[in-house]
């Protein structure tokens, strides 16, 4: 079956939707709510899902403005327009935690979240050691625990594992092993992965 | 992914104007044009397989400061479309009260997309089929109606045994909404109609038109749920039987609430999950224990009321057995309870 090429939207739903769009503004209770937002209203009269739109993220303490297409994810913001590429594109569909970055202090999947979308702040793997190179406990004990083989999922376990740790979800093995079973790993890391949450765990509670 | 128009909205009614329909399309809300964003962790799953193509999406995460509470009342447990998953999964209040609900939710996804995922999307989560999910596959009538079912007779194991017809057999993968169903919950919606409380239980529809999933009209919010108190939310289980221990989708699950006195089982409340094609309540299993005395056999004999009507397609077979004996165990469970 021949697929469609991705930038064949069907134009003629699109039209109709816009359309629509437009005599609903023409409405005058619809008009009077938008006339607060008179530069909005006015960016949407001739809308074009293709134009970049302006993304602000404050990622590890620093602000970024940047002008992207709408359907750039976190992670694609963070290693394509941002050079951030510690956090890692494992399957890109929220399956194996490669890209967990912390957004807000919450682990979150920056595979399926759009940058445009996001207004809290946002800790990356670049972000987590001190600003004179100490690593972040978390950091530490997975060397020293050899908590990793080929290391392309350790940005995402490490940024997990600290939101593990300060969510209360690391008190027995067997809670770090459910709590972390949204980062594959294929090398098989795991046992040395528990030993180095619970190493860092007494450390980041001192 | 396609190209989309994106918007943020601040509440409720920016977001119903941001979505409202065309007016003379006639398409199912999983196809209009416009669609809600909140933890995104499904749509932009399905938008990057090309399966949902939107071509606007109305962020409606601002509405967690009006919709993302949680409220135990004498009346019931009220919870915002906003409330992440995470947050009620561990809420002291659900945990003691309405462990099912707890558990259904702790036991689903990962960490991750628990933090991210809503209520209110987490109930409107599509099928796992991978028939639906590819659109590659040229026969789905749940993507493309009329075209026929490719997991008739496709690689099926994970499919469903109840509520399915020769259209569609897909599962309905979620935890949360065959708990929703056992409880007897109240989905509230608003829309261009305004706004309306459903039965959570008829809010999935049928499998006769398998690309209309709900009752929810393009354009319609879900703004929040209320799950009646009752002397059997206390009592209260959620089994989740799966592939691997956790972050699996599940095969057979059983959501079971009783009330009971002196060992006679007063009230039953039997939600199905894995095993159906929409979040499932079994009436039937609930009349088999209603008003008798607990024991393992009379568990038997409601699991077997409860497959009574199922219909198998080869890879599902197993289907049968290990969803009746996962709904014994929950129910051997639930009666072991401190009512």
């Amino acid at each position: 079956m021949p697929k469609q090429p991705m930038d064949e939207t069907p134009g003629a739903n699109r039209r109709q939707f816009l359309a629509a769009g437009a005599s609903a503004a023409a409405t005058p209770l619809v008009a009077a709510t938008l006339a607060s937002e008179t530069a909005h209203a006015q960016a949407s009269s001739h809308p074009d899902p293709r134009q970049p739109v302006p993304v602000h993220l404050k990622v590890n303490d620093q602000d970024h403005r940047l002008m992207l297409d709408s359907r750039t994810t976190l992670l694609d913001a963070l290693r394509g327009h941002m050079g951030m590429t510690g956090s890692k594109k494992g399957c890109d569909h929220g399956q194996c935690g490669a890209c967990t970055v912390l957004v807000g202090g919450r682990r979150t999947l920056s595979c399926l979240t759009l940058a445009v979308m996001v207004r809290e702040p946002v800790t990356t793997i670049e972000g987590l050691a001190g600003t004179d190179g100490t690593l972040h406990p978390m950091q530490q004990a997975f060397i020293d625990q050899d908590a990793f083989q080929c290391g392309y999922c350790t940005p995402g376990q490490i940024l997990s594992a600290v939101a593990c740790v300060t969510e209360g979800h690391a008190e027995t093995d067997d809670q770090i092993r459910e709590y972390m079973s949204g980062n594959l790993c294929r090398c098989a890391a795991y046992p040395h992965i528990v030993e180095a949450i619970k190493q860092a765990k007494t450390q980041m509670r001192a | 992914m396609r190209p989309f128009l994106y918007e943020r909205a601040d509440d409720v009614q920016s977001a119903l104007r941001a979505a409202a329909p065309d007016g003379q399309a006639s398409v199912p809300p999983t196809e209009a044009a416009a669609q809600f964003i909140a933890g995104g962790t499904l749509l932009l799953d399905l938008m990057k397989l090309d399966t949902m193509r939107p071509q606007m999406l109305v962020d409606i995460n601002a509405l967690e400061r009006t919709h993302g509470r949680i409220e135990s009342t004498p009346q019931g447990l009220r919870l915002g479309a906003l409330v992440r998953m995470s947050q009620a999964a561990e809420h002291p209040d659900i945990l003691r009260d309405y462990p099912a609900v707890a558990q259904s939710l702790q036991q689903a996804a990962s960490a991750q997309l628990r933090n991210m995922a809503s209520l209110g999307g987490n109930v409107l989560q599509r099928t796992r089929c991978q028939y639906f999910r590819d659109p590659s596959w040229p026969s789905c009538n749940k993507r493309a109606p009329g075209t026929g079912c490719s997991a008739l007779e496709g690689v099926n194991r994970k499919h469903a045994v109840l509520g399915v017809s020769e259209r569609c057999i897909a599962e309905y993968p979620g935890d949360f909404g065959p708990t929703l169903a056992a409880l007897g919950a109240i989905v509230e919606t608003a829309g261009p109609r305004g706004t309306r409380s459903i039965p959570f239980e008829q809010l999935h529809t049928d499998s006769e038109m398998p690309n209309v999933e709900t009752v929810l009209m393009p354009g319609e919010l879900i703004t929040g749920f209320t799950v009646p108190a009752g002397p059997w939310t206390r009592r209260s289980v959620y089994l989740k039987v799966r592939d691997r221990q956790s972050y699996a989708f599940g095969l057979a699950t059983a959501a079971v609430a009783l009330d009971m006195r002196d060992g006679v089982v007063g009230e039953a409340r039997i939600g199905l999950g894995g095993v159906a094609y929409r979040p499932w309540r079994s009436h039937e299993a609930e009349d088999v224990l209603r008003g008798k005395p607990f024991d393992e056999d009379l568990a038997d004999a409601a699991a077997r009321a409860a497959f009574a009507g199922a219909r198998t397609h080869g890879g599902n077979a197993y289907k049968i057995d290990l969803g009746r004996r996962t709904l014994v165990r929950a129910l051997l469970q639930a009666a072991k309870m401190e009512g």
